[in-house]
């Protein structure tokens, strides 16, 4: 076996990763693109409710028809999809080490030397404690989304969601519409997080919403596995009010407490981090073309910081176009007038309370980038 | 919110390290998560710190006093994610 020479090998399949994989390869850059699921897409094949915005960024469509576009896309321009990839190391001298299943045969470890590589590794979901948080029936709200939506499989019959952000509340919908006995949300905060277009649909279904509440403990039965769900007030300091508590029967507890951005293989990179609790922790230094302090190594997407499929796809193509632009498949000024236009759409998605923060965030992380990178370290 | 927590209660399912445990660990002089993780093994499972990083963090801000962004990250490691011993003696070694 031999080390296989590529141009771009873009880790992760969700939008940020088809998209770059599809920007380099139109510009005929040979480009893998690999993906530890079975099936491309990352969270878009599971979201099948509407997405808000303006036209350039698919509102009114279903996540999972982004998902089917994008992928028909990426196939027309020539790129090789890796399923069931997992990539589980970069190396010095730019080797990457991927895992490959075969459906046939054994699994094994083959090692690409691409030129450059986009990551794309996304986020996970964030756990919360209570006691008994690890018994089974405690599951994060995103786990219970796949079961329901893409495997067609119900986690439980009476759910408890705790958290009220955009993902709580969907998710909540989308379990009631599986058939599922959606008995409250739990909300620590003094009010809903997520839009009140998604929360009336909970209400108006007769699911209460619990404000100032927490989950203190799942209640086990003799397998083992949750069988209620403990909920208290909580003070101003989120601390639980003593003498509060109150059981919900349920078997099935779902956790939408935030994001964090997946980060293993941007450390083993090598790249700059920097903290950042509103995108969700520590995420990677990156300019403006989605480069980071490794020279030919871009990221895009929520393992940039936490936000949406329309922002990860806009990074994504970003990153694609900059990729291009290193193995001088498309001028200077061509690529930087097409990240501008892709920029200024970005800027008209990260408005309104949301949206605003998250934009004068990221270009602080990029003004961040450019005070603290002198000189970028070599990949390949 | 960590200082409510019982000591019992575990933080990294994959080890099975304890509140009570990274707690110690922290007054034994551990500064941040990689002192934690070489003392708790807390991190250093299956999962490799995905799901209980953050919670070590808001334990060892707590301890300390510190801000979340003052007690570090863990580093990474290949493989990132868990490989047989038969698919590493099978690569070849280029």
């Amino acid at each position: 076996m031999s080390v296989k020479m590529i141009d771009v090998l873009v880790i992760g399949a969700g939008p940020a990763g088809l998209a770059a994989a599809i920007e380099a390869a139109k510009l005929s850059a040979s480009v893998i693109i690999a993906d530890l699921n079975m099936k491309p897409g990352g969270q878009l094949f599971k979201q099948i409710h509407k997405f808000f915005g303006s036209s350039a960024h698919h509102s009114g469509s279903r996540g999972i028809d982004i998902g089917r576009m994008l992928l028909n896309e990426a196939e027309e321009a020539g790129v090789e999809i890796w399923l069931k990839s997992t990539v589980t190391g970069i190396f010095p001298g730019g080797k990457v080490s991927i895992e490959r299943e075969y459906d046939d045969r054994d699994a094994e470890l083959v090692t690409l030397h691409p030129k450059e590589v986009v990551i794309a590794t996304g986020a996970s979901e964030n756990a919360i404690r209570f006691k008994n948080w690890t018994a089974p029936g405690v599951m994060g709200a995103g786990a219970a989304q796949t079961m329901v939506n893409v495997n067609h499989v119900r986690p439980g019959n009476k759910v408890v969601m705790l958290g009220s952000g955009n993902v709580g509340l969907i998710v909540s919908y989308q379990l009631m519409q599986a058939g599922c006995d959606v008995k409250a949300l739990v909300e620590a905060a003094p009010k809903i997080g997520g839009y009140a277009v998604h929360a009336a649909k909970i209400r108006r279904a007769g699911v209460p919403i619990l404000l100032r509440h927490t989950i203190i403990e799942a209640k086990t039965g003799q397998d083992g596995s949750v069988c209620g769900c403990v909920t208290a007030e909580v003070n101003e300091h989120f601390a639980p009010i003593p003498g509060t508590e109150e059981t919900i029967d349920c078997d099935v507890i779902t956790i939408a407490a935030g994001l964090k951005p997946t980060m293993d293989l941007i450390k083993l990179a090598g790249c700059e981090l920097t903290y950042d609790a509103l995108f969700g922790g520590y995420v990677p230094l990156h300019s403006e073309k989605m480069e980071t302090s490794v020279r030919g190594i871009f990221v895009a997407g929520d393992s940039t910081g936490v936000e949406e499929a329309n922002t990860a796809l806009d990074e994504g193509r970003i990153a694609g176009i900059s990729a291009a632009e290193g193995l001088g498949l498309i001028s200077e000024t061509e690529a930087a007038d097409r990240r501008t236009e892709i920029w200024r759409r970005l800027d008209s998605l990260r408005m309104g309370p949301f949206g605003e923060r998250r934009r004068t965030e990221k270009n602080h992380l990029i003004e961040l980038y450019h005070e603290s990178v002198k000189e970028q370290k070599a990949f390949a | 919110m960590s200082n409510y927590l019982d000591d019992d209660m575990i933080v990294c399912r994959c080890e099975e390290v304890t509140v009570g445990e990274i707690r110690e660990a922290v007054r034994d002089g551990a500064k941040d998560v990689v002192g934690v993780k070489r003392r708790t093994r807390a991190g250093m499972g299956l999962c490799q710190g995905r799901t209980c990083e953050k919670m070590v963090m808001a334990i060892i801000a707590q301890e300390l006093d510190k801000r979340t962004d003052q007690v570090g990250t863990s580093s990474a490691r290949p493989p990132v994610r868990p490989l047989t011993f038969g698919e590493l003696a099978d690569a070849e070694v280029i």
